[in-house]
């Protein structure tokens, strides 16, 4: 019987979830997200930024919180704070003798700090709390979309145009430094898109998940390719394959969206792991016995 | 003989700590100049102050006939300094040498690209090309970041402790390319194995604080130590060494001119 009515329920659902708008704009969610996330994430991985993007990440609930407590809409806060937290970690660990890290870990917990203080002060019941914690792609509205297309396009649009100078400035600063490439404006322009892809996605993935779509699909990707142009086209596919993987997985097992997106991409990631380990053992003995 | 840099009684440091006083060099075309000198004696600050990185907090830096669209000083810094783990190919690494005289819309041409190959195979690793950062040895990749260094036709090489990752063999051929290289550019190269650098310099600069500048490639054990440049000189390898008129063992020598 039930085995019956889940049958029932897959044929019909491919095309009639596509019929329900909030599974198109889960969808598109899904394809933007993948694009901003895969060029953002690949340049976060390549450089070792993600825990600097874990405490952006954090530090933006102080900004969820006061937006709650002012009124306004929460993300206006968390992008104000995203910035201001992602600028203050570079300016205090270049400028004083604090080192990085330790800003990292100052204000991801006074944000988080922050985000609790002004949400208990707020009077009510912050009803969508939890979708800023762990996200709700489902749940994304029409005005999400138009930010998050707005980002993508300008990602796109820097990174196409100003590529080479992105990747030179961040494999060798001092070298690029050394031939006047202005280092310091990339780095800033690249760290307040780092802050805005990381705020535009609390939406979708949460505070507590959204690193997994900046680092699990470059990840992966860097397995297989170690050039970053690679990188980045292979970790949109893999971006977006699993989660449109996982979306409909948790519709017909009724989970979670955002942490059953989570899991095929940690499902992805092992398994190109392991395809990987049998390639180079192959590739070991075909060129011995070449020789 | 053509005026290239000139730096007018630098003196410069990190916060309050000074590392260079007054130091006065002059560096024209066709010099090859070996920098020696104790660890934190100030070699690499003095290369930071050529190369721009670094304000002199005193004197003055000169560059002459910087202008024109080829990049000026060719620099060679310590593998060490990068992250080997990047994902870049060697080609764009390569490339890279040219930012400063493509901008920063940069698109490199078919130009570009076959001059990077070209180089990579003087260097004998014409087959690494399309390889990636990750998959070379300390050495491969040494000799990449030298490609980089001579994309742009530099007038200055600046080379910053070439020696580290090399291997004995590959040693003596770079040593060879830069005097075939110093025809067409002046040199600086800075390394504490004394031994081996005097064979192929012309001249030598001792920098510990203070510059002193030694218009010949013998350097004797006296004019060291007058030169308050405290140094282990090792040799090895077969690469001739004509430094230290008299030193009496042929391997490791230890130096120490403090009283």
């Amino acid at each position: 019987m039930t085995m019956f009515i889940t049958t029932t329920a897959m044929n019909d659902t491919i095309l009639q979830l596509l019929s329900y708008d909030f599974f198109r704009n889960a969808l598109l969610a899904a394809l933007l997200s993948s694009i901003t996330c895969g060029i953002i994430g690949s340049y976060i991985v390549a450089r070792r930024m993600v825990f600097i993007s874990g405490g952006i990440t954090h530090a933006s609930f102080g900004g969820i919180g006061i937006g709650y407590f002012l009124g306004m809409n929460p993300i206006v806060g968390a992008v104000i704070f995203s910035l201001l937290s992602a600028f203050g970690i570079r300016l205090a660990s270049q400028r004083t003798d604090i080192r990085e890290d330790s800003a990292i870990g100052i204000l991801w917990s006074l944000g988080m700090a922050l985000g609790i203080i002004f949400i208990f002060l707020t009077p009510g019941y912050a009803p969508n709390l939890m979708n800023y914690l762990f996200g709700s792609v489902l749940t994304v509205s029409d005005t999400d979309l138009w930010m998050m297309l707005a980002l993508t396009i300008l990602t796109i649009a820097f990174f196409s145009i100003f590529y080479h100078t992105i990747l030179f400035i961040s494999f060798d600063e001092e070298y690029a430094r050394s031939h006047k490439a202005p280092v310091e404006l990339f780095n800033y322009i690249l760290l307040a898109l780092v802050a805005l892809a990381i705020v535009l996605h609390i939406r979708v993935a949460g505070i507590i998940l959204v690193i997994s779509y900046l680092t699990i699909p470059q990840t992966t990707a860097n397995i297989f390719y170690s050039d970053l142009r690679r990188i980045i086209f292979l970790s949109i596919a893999i971006s977006l394959l699993g989660s449109i993987a996982g979306l409909l997985i948790s519709y017909y097992l009724n989970l979670p969206s955002g942490a059953t997106i989570i899991f095929v991409f940690v499902l992805c990631f092992a398994l190109a792991k392991a395809v990987r380990s049998v390639m180079i053992k192959a590739g070991l003995r075909k060129s011995v016995q070449n020789k | 003989m053509t005026k290239l840099l000139q730096l007018t009684n630098v003196s410069a440091g990190y916060n309050d700590m000074v590392v260079l006083r007054d130091v006065n060099l002059e560096i024209n075309d066709h010099d090859f100049i070996g920098v020696i000198g104790p660890n934190g004696g100030g070699k690499t600050t003095l290369i930071k102050i050529m190369l721009g990185l670094l304000k002199p907090a005193r004197g003055s830096v000169t560059r002459f006939g910087e202008a024109s669209g080829s990049s000026f000083i060719g620099y060679l810094p310590q593998v060490t300094q990068v992250d080997k783990k990047f994902p870049i190919t060697v080609l764009d690494i390569v490339l890279s040498g040219l930012m400063s005289s493509r901008g920063k819309f940069y698109r490199y041409s078919r130009h570009d690209n076959e001059t990077a190959h070209q180089l990579l195979a003087q260097m004998g690793i014409g087959g690494l090309a399309h390889r990636t950062s990750r998959e070379l040895s300390g050495g491969q990749l040494q000799r990449v970041f030298i490609c980089r260094a001579l994309i742009s036709n530099p007038k200055l090489l600046i080379l910053d402790e070439p020696n580290t990752f090399v291997d004995n063999r590959f040693e003596s051929d770079l040593y060879e390319r830069l005097i075939e290289l110093n025809k067409k550019m002046a040199i600086l190269i800075v390394s504490h194995d004394v031994g081996t650098i005097s064979y192929y310099v012309k001249t030598i600069a001792c920098v510990n604080e203070y510059l002193h500048y030694h218009r010949s490639n013998i350097i004797t054990e006296q004019q060291l130590a007058d030169y308050n440049c405290p140094l282990q000189i090792i040799t090895h390898g077969d690469v001739p060494h004509t430094v230290l008129q008299k030193h009496e063992h042929d391997h490791v020598h230890n130096h120490d001119s403090h009283e």
